[in-house]
């Protein structure tokens, strides 16, 4: 929890400094990226130079690869419901947005494109705060949903900024699942979004 | 998106070679690029004034979306949890 709140507290200060005068405008874009290649380089290493990891891909429960399926099936009727709270947003667009499953910067980018900046920064919000949710509730999803809870919720996050988090509630047993989950939901990404928003 | 992959790909091949080297480092390193992500990303929302001149009004549809795919999701992944966990006691 207290490693969740670290994280926070660097988003709010980030936007505080976005947001003030002063700031030189930088390209975080490119910064971002350099810092997400590397990031998933050191990821690639710590599961590389452990071995332990490398034997239990083996011993993975074959109905274990059924979850990213049933984290996108999830996702998309979840996101088909509340489109008819949402009387402002269309069933496509709720749906595009909710195809981010977490990954916020290529979702927002896709949907920008697509269908404009507002859905776009809708897109890029919903899906912050899907990952928000999952750092900060990773213990209550455990408790009430099971171990693969926070996996399904931290959607194409569970490979990367979502894996120490569920790592540390599910259990180390749990690493290879996470980011074959993340793999799989990942690359869907790009193709339900762009299928959401053309429909 | 795919270059990202790649570089854990190469990751796990660098780790497998260094794997007999203490590497305790790498939690660590990866915390701190997980707060400057996140600071960096808090950057480009705080810069935008078309996000956060509207951001209530923006934040409010996208919290629903979140919850409605959270929920569904986490749904899904109970039953599968429940079904793993059945086979395993019979």
């Amino acid at each position: 929890m207290r490693g969740s709140i670290i994280i926070i507290l660097f988003f709010i200060v980030g936007i505080l400094i976005g947001s003030s005068d002063f700031f030189i405008e930088i390209n975080s874009n490119s910064l971002s990226f350099y810092a997400l290649c590397t990031l998933m380089f050191l990821v690639g290493m710590s599961i590389g130079g452990d071995s332990k990891i490398l034997k239990s891909f083996k011993s993975l429960n074959p109905k274990l690869i059924l979850l990213p399926l049933i984290t996108i099936i999830g996702t998309l009727v979840g996101s088909a419901l509340v489109s008819f709270i949402l009387s402002g947003r269309s069933l496509t667009d709720c749906l595009a947005v909710g195809s981010g499953f977490g990954y916020y910067s290529l979702s927002s980018i896709f949907i920008t494109e697509y269908r404009g900046a507002e859905l776009g920064t809708v897109a890029l919000l919903s899906n912050i705060i899907r990952e928000i949710i999952t750092l900060l509730f990773a213990p209550l999803l455990v408790t009430y949903f099971g171990k693969l809870a926070p996996i399904s919720s931290g959607g194409a996050t569970t490979m990367d900024t979502t894996l120490p988090i569920i790592t540390r509630y599910s259990g180390e047993s749990f690493i290879i699942v996470s980011i074959f989950h993340g793999f799989v939901v990942d690359l869907s990404v790009p193709f339900l979004v762009v299928l959401f928003c053309s429909i | 998106m795919f270059i990202v992959i790649l570089f854990m790909l190469s990751g796990i091949i660098v780790g497998y070679l260094l794997r007999h080297k203490n590497l305790s480092w790498i939690s660590k390193a990866i915390t701190i690029l997980i707060w400057t992500l996140l600071f960096l990303l808090g950057i480009e929302v705080g810069g935008n004034k078309e996000i956060t001149n509207n951001l209530h009004l923006i934040g409010v549809d996208a919290i629903i979306i979140s919850l409605g795919a959270i929920t569904g999701s986490i749904i899904g992944a109970k039953l599968l949890w429940n079904w793993i966990n059945k086979d395993k006691k019979s």
